[in-house]
């Protein structure tokens, strides 16, 4: 039998405080994680030169701006949600780097596997897509939301309730829970392989079995860095599919 | 067990005195976890399944369409892919809260 000692699931996404442990301002692995996805873009794109012929990291930076343009803004908004591309960029990149630090060696650890990050990149979508619809609408917005048209009038009292929780409760949710469960389950998957390739390395007559369950682990690490890649796409495309059912209501 | 601590170590933070496997597991959540996990996954496997074989068709019928079906794959995959997801976090919170 394995002696498979997996660790229980506090020690996989807890992590003790650099410094400040317990006070407001404790400061740890995912703190961390998640100041560097905002400065390692910030600085990446500030070191880009600007010039007419793109060379290096500057086709870097232009290829991210391009792909939000044109995958996310252009194929779910159209010309007119341009102006939303800062956001939607500083998104998207935020949400890739933290990520893809789930398959960086020590540290090994995605900032958005804890329900903090997700929850609050989700409530600025949540608040982007109503500030958005009642700019458009007014106070019509909300009967627009929740009053879909060719609606019997019989059913309006069943309607209402359910467009109203689908929109304005489910949406953040389902927003938040997405990224933060994917990104969970990467890790634990992970971390599962991890534990059994030492475990069957520890087995001498199992050792035979080493390199198939390190080959896994190879090919989920691989894996992984597409799920972050995706699931940063899914969040900044599904932020603006909420943005322009706010701008087109029907 | 030192090699297995030292990589722990590095993915997990773990604590020697924590590992007994026996601790804090009930059988009977254990298996609920499972079955509610499993039972989770199976509409949002078909569901997947069918989105990804339509959109393969229809990139195989207009291969010039390609890019704005495979945006719309995605977002389809991202709204069926969250029911499984939920059914995972119920999972994890059957077996571990």
């Amino acid at each position: 039998m394995l002696a498979l000692e997996f660790p229980p699931i506090e020690n996989l996404v807890e992590w003790p405080a650099y410094f400040g442990d317990g006070e407001f301002f404790a400061f740890n692995k995912i703190a961390l994680i998640s100041v560097l996805a905002v400065v390692i873009p910030t600085v990446l794109f500030l070191l880009a030169k600007k010039e007419m012929v793109p060379r290096g990291l500057q086709n870097i930076c232009e290829s991210a701006i391009e792909f939000v343009e044109n995958q996310v803004i252009m194929s779910a908004i159209g010309p007119e949600g341009l102006k939303y591309l800062p956001m939607l960029l500083s998104m998207f990149l935020f949400v890739f780097f933290g990520n893809i630090f789930e398959v960086i060696p020590t540290f090994q650890m995605p900032a958005n596997a804890r329900m903090a990050n997700p929850l609050v990149l989700a409530l600025i979508t949540w608040a982007t897509f109503i500030y958005v619809g009642f700019k458009h609408h007014g106070i019509g917005y909300l009967k627009e939301v929740m009053v879909p048209p060719g609606v019997p009038k019989a059913l309006l009292p069943v309607v209402i309730p359910i467009e109203f929780l689908s929109t304005f409760l489910l949406r953040p949710f389902g927003l938040a829970v997405r990224l933060f469960a994917n990104l969970l389950a990467g890790h634990i998957l992970l971390v599962t392989f991890g534990v059994l390739c030492i475990a069957v390395w520890r087995l001498d007559a199992m050792a035979i079995l080493v390199p198939f369950s390190f080959a896994t682990l190879v090919a989920l690490t691989g894996f992984e860095v597409m799920v972050s890649f995706i699931q940063a796409f899914v969040f900044a495309l599904l932020t603006a599919v909420y943005i322009n059912s706010s701008i087109h209501t029907h | 067990m030192s090699l297995q601590s030292v990589a722990i170590d590095v993915l997990a933070q773990a604590d020697p005195e924590v590992l007994d496997p026996k601790q804090g597991q009930n059988e009977a959540a254990a298996s609920g976890a499972g079955l509610a996990y499993g039972l989770a996954a199976i509409g949002p496997a078909l569901g997947i399944g069918y989105i990804v074989g339509q959109a393969i068709q229809a990139m195989a019928r207009q291969p010039e369409s390609a890019s704005q079906v495979q945006t719309t794959m995605f977002l389809g995959i991202a709204f069926t892919e969250a029911l499984a997801l939920i059914g995972f976090v119920i999972a994890i919170l059957l077996k571990f809260v």
